[in-house]
C-alpha cells in the first residue's frame, strides 16, 4: 500500500492531527491514493455524501422552476397582496405569511421562557433522580407525531382555550385591547400558537440544555465563591455566557414552528385573512399547501402555491442556517473538534 | 436592621423565587405530555378493536370499518423509505466521519443540518414534482422517496457521530495489517459503531413513521387495499388526519384509535432501539 501511496505525489488535505506523522505513514493513511478498490470506495462514499447537497439544491431548483410563472405574473406584489381567490386567479400571499409569522411568534414567546426555565432547572437545580425522568418526558413530547398533536388540539386544547382563556379575556379586555376583541371561535391564531409552543418546547429546551451544560464549571464556582446566590450566578454568569447558543436554540425552534404543518392546519381555522384579533381564524403558508396543493384548480393556482412553498423554504433556510452557525460556533466547530 | 441585611434578604428571596419558577417551567412542560397520553389512552384504548385492525374504511358516514390498509401502507412505505434512505445515509455518515479536515465535508455537514430543517410539507411538494408528475400518478413509491428524503440527513449525522466515536487506532490497526481501506471500514470500524448506528437509524425511522405532510401529495391515501407501490396507498397518519377533521363521531373515535396505535409504533421503535442498542448522543 505504501508503494502505491508514494507513487501519487499530489498533496492531499488529511485530518489536521495527522501532520505530525511521518510522511510515509501519512501517505499510507490517505484515502484516495491507495489501491484501485479503495479509490472506488472513496468515490462511492463521496457520492453518498454528495446526495445531500444535491437534494437541497434540487428542492430549491424544482420549487423555483414551479413557482416561476406565478413569480412572473405577480412579482413582489405577491408578498403584499391579501386576496386569495382561486376562482378569479387572484393570488396574494400576505395572509399566509402573516399567519405563519404571527403563530410562530406566539409560539416562541410562550416556549422560550418555558424552555430556558426547564433547561436551567434540569442543568442547575434538579437532582439526578428528578432530572432524568423530566428529561425523558420532554423526549417523549418530541417523539409525538404532528398529526397526533393536531388531533389532541382539535378535541382538547381548542375547546379548553375557547372556554377558559379566550372567552374570559374577550369579555373583560376585549373592549379595551384590540387583540383580545371579537368572538372566541376556538380555532384561530392563538390556538395555533399554543400548539406550536407545546411542540417546540422539547426541542428548544434540549438544545438550550446542551448549550448551558457547555458553560465551564469554573465560571459558576467563581461567582458562587464571590458570594453570588445561585440565581445571580445563573442570571449574570451562566446565561450571558451561553447567550449565542441560546439565541441559536430559539432560532432553531422558530424554524421548526414556521415549517410545522399538520398540527397547525388542524387548529388555526384555515381562513385566508389577516385576523383582527388573537382569537380570529388565520392561515399559515404550510397549511395552505397542505389543504390546497393536491386539488389545485389550475396552473396559476398551482404555481402560486409553489411560490408559497418557495417562500417558506427560503425563510426556514435562512433561519436554520443562522441558527446552526450560532450553535456550531458555541460547540466549537461542527462536531469535529469537540 | 441595617440596609445591608435587608438587601441580603431580598437577594435570597429573589433567589428562591426564581429557582422555584424554573421548577414551575418544568411542571408546565410535563403537563401537556400527561394530558396528551391520558387522552390517547382514554379515547384510543376503548376504540381499538379487531375490526379496527383488520378492516378497511367504510364509505363516508357509515360507522364501523378500520384502518388495516393504513397500518399496512405505513409499514410498507416506511420499510421502502428505510431501504432507499439508510444505505445513502450510512455511506454519507461514514464519508463525513472520515473527512474531518476537508472543506467539502464541512459543507455537506452543514447542508445536512439545513436539510433537516426543511419543512416536511416542502419535501412533499419536491417529491410531487420529482416523482409524481413524471410518473403520472400518486404512489406509495413517491411517498417512500419523500420519507427517505427526510430520513437521510437525520441518519447521516448520527452515523457520523457514532463512527467518529470508534477509536482511530482501530482503523490504523486494520490498515497496518495491510487490509484495504474499504475492508477496514466495513469489517472493523462499522461493526464497532453498529449499536449506535442502528439506534440512530431506528429513531429516524420512528420519526418518519409519524409524518403526514410529506405523504399528502405523494402517497395521497386510499380507501381500499393497495399493496402495489406504484399506486396511491393509505397511511395511518393520513387517515388520522382526514378522520380527525371529518364531522363524524365514529371517525373521531377511529382517529383516536389510530393515534394511539401510531404513537405505540413510534415509541416502540425509538425507545426500544435505545434500550436494546444503547443511545446515540443527542445533538441539535
Amino acid at each position: 500500500m505504501t508503494a502505491v501511496g508514494e507513487r501519487d505525489a499530489a498533496p492531499a488535505a488529511g485530518p489536521p492531527g495527522e501532520e505530525a506523522k511521518p510522511a510515509a505513514v501519512r501517505a499510507a493513511m490517505r484515502w484516495h491514493q491507495s489501491s484501485r478498490s479503495d479509490r472506488a470506495w472513496r468515490r462511492l462514499l463521496v457520492g453518498f455524501g454528495l446526495t445531500i447537497p444535491v437534494l437541497l439544491v434540487g428542492i430549491a431548483a424544482l420549487l423555483a422552476h414551479g413557482a416561476w410563472p406565478a413569480l412572473k405574473k405577480f412579482g413582489g406584489g405577491f408578498l403584499t397582496g391579501s386576496q386569495w381567490d382561486p376562482v378569479s386567479d387572484a393570488f396574494g400571499g400576505w395572509p399566509f405569511v402573516f399567519g405563519t409569522l404571527a403563530s410562530s411568534l406566539i409560539a416562541v414567546l410562550i416556549a422560550v421562557p418555558l424552555s430556558i426555565g426547564l433547561a436551567l432547572f434540569l442543568t442547575e437545580l434538579a437532582p439526578r433522580w428528578l432530572a432524568a425522568p423530566i428529561g425523558f418526558a420532554t423526549e417523549l413530547l418530541a417523539a409525538i407525531p404532528s398529526v397526533v398533536y393536531g388531533l389532541w388540539g382539535i378535541f382538547v386544547l381548542v375547546p379548553f382555550l375557547r372556554d377558559w382563556v379566550e372567552t374570559p379575556l374577550s369579555d373583560r379586555l376585549g373592549g379595551h385591547l384590540g387583540i383580545f376583541e371579537g368572538p372566541a371561535y376556538g380555532p384561530g391564531l392563538l390556538s395555533g400558537g399554543v400548539i406550536l409552543a407545546i411542540m417546540i418546547v422539547p426541542f428548544v429546551s434540549a438544545v438550550s440544555r446542551e448549550v448551558i451544560s457547555a458553560v465551564p464549571r469554573a465560571q459558576r464556582e467563581a461567582a458562587l465563591a464571590l458570594g453570588a446566590t445561585r440565581w445571580e450566578t445563573t442570571w449574570q454568569i451562566v446565561l450571558p455566557f451561553a447567550r449565542a447558543g441560546l439565541i441559536g436554540a430559539v432560532m432553531l425552534g422558530l424554524g421548526r414552528a414556521i415549517g410545522e404543518t399538520m398540527a397547525v392546519t388542524m387548529v388555526i381555522g384555515n381562513t385566508p385573512q389577516v385576523p383582527h384579533s388573537l382569537f380570529g381564524p388565520a392561515y399559515t403558508m404550510a397549511s395552505v399547501l397542505a389543504n390546497e396543493f393536491a386539488e389545485a384548480s389550475g396552473d396559476v393556482h398551482r404555481s402560486a402555491l409553489m411560490l408559497v412553498a418557495l417562500l417558506l423554504l427560503g425563510i426556514t433556510l435562512v433561519i436554520n442556517a443562522c441558527a446552526r452557525a450560532l450553535v456550531w460556533h458555541v460547540n466549537r466547530g461542527p462536531g469535529g473538534s469537540r | 436592621m441595617t440596609a445591608h441585611t435587608f438587601r441580603d434578604r431580598r437577594r435570597r428571596a429573589v433567589n428562591r423565587l426564581m429557582l422555584a419558577l424554573t421548577g414551575v417551567c418544568a411542571v408546565l412542560t410535563v403537563v401537556p405530555l400527561v394530558l396528551i397520553f391520558g387522552y390517547l389512552l382514554r379515547e384510543g384504548a376503548s376504540s381499538i378493536d379487531l375490526a379496527f385492525l383488520t378492516h378497511t374504511p367504510k364509505p363516508t358516514g357509515e360507522t364501523g370499518g378500520g384502518m388495516a390498509n393504513g397500518i399496512v401502507g405505513t409499514l410498507e412505505m416506511v420499510g421502502l423509505a428505510a431501504l432507499i434512505g439508510l444505505p445513502v445515509a450510512i455511506g454519507a455518515g461514514m464519508y463525513l466521519a472520515e473527512s474531518t479536515g476537508s472543506r467539502f465535508a464541512t459543507a455537506v455537514r452543514f447542508t445536512a443540518d439545513v436539510l433537516n430543517g426543511v419543512p416536511s410539507i416542502v419535501t412533499g411538494i419536491f417529491v410531487y414534482l420529482l416523482v409524481v408528475v413524471p410518473t403520472g400518478g400518486f404512489s406509495a413509491l413517491a411517498g417512500s422517496i419523500a420519507l427517505a428524503t427526510m430520513l437521510v440527513p437525520m441518519v447521516t449525522r448520527t452515523t457520523e457521530e457514532m463512527v467518529r466515536l470508534v477509536p482511530r487506532e482501530m482503523l490504523e490497526g486494520g490498515l497496518a495489517l495491510g487490509l484495504p481501506r474499504w475492508r477496514t471500514m466495513l469489517g472493523i470500524v462499522l461493526p464497532a459503531a453498529r449499536g449506535g448506528i442502528i439506534t440512530g437509524a431506528l429513531v429516524g425511522i420512528a420519526r418518519i413513521a409519524g409524518e403526514t405532510a410529506p405523504l399528502l401529495f405523494t402517497a395521497l391515501g386510499n380507501q381500499f387495499w393497495q399493496l402495489d407501490p406504484r399506486h396511491p396507498t393509505a397511511a395511518l397518519p393520513l387517515q388520522i388526519f382526514s378522520y380527525a377533521i371529518s364531522p363524524y363521531d365514529d371517525w373521531h373515535r377511529q382517529a383516536w384509535a389510530g393515534a394511539l396505535l401510531l404513537i405505540l409504533l413510534v415509541l416502540t421503535l425509538s425507545l426500544g432501539a435505545r434500550l436494546v442498542f444503547g443511545r446515540p448522543e443527542r445533538r441539535a
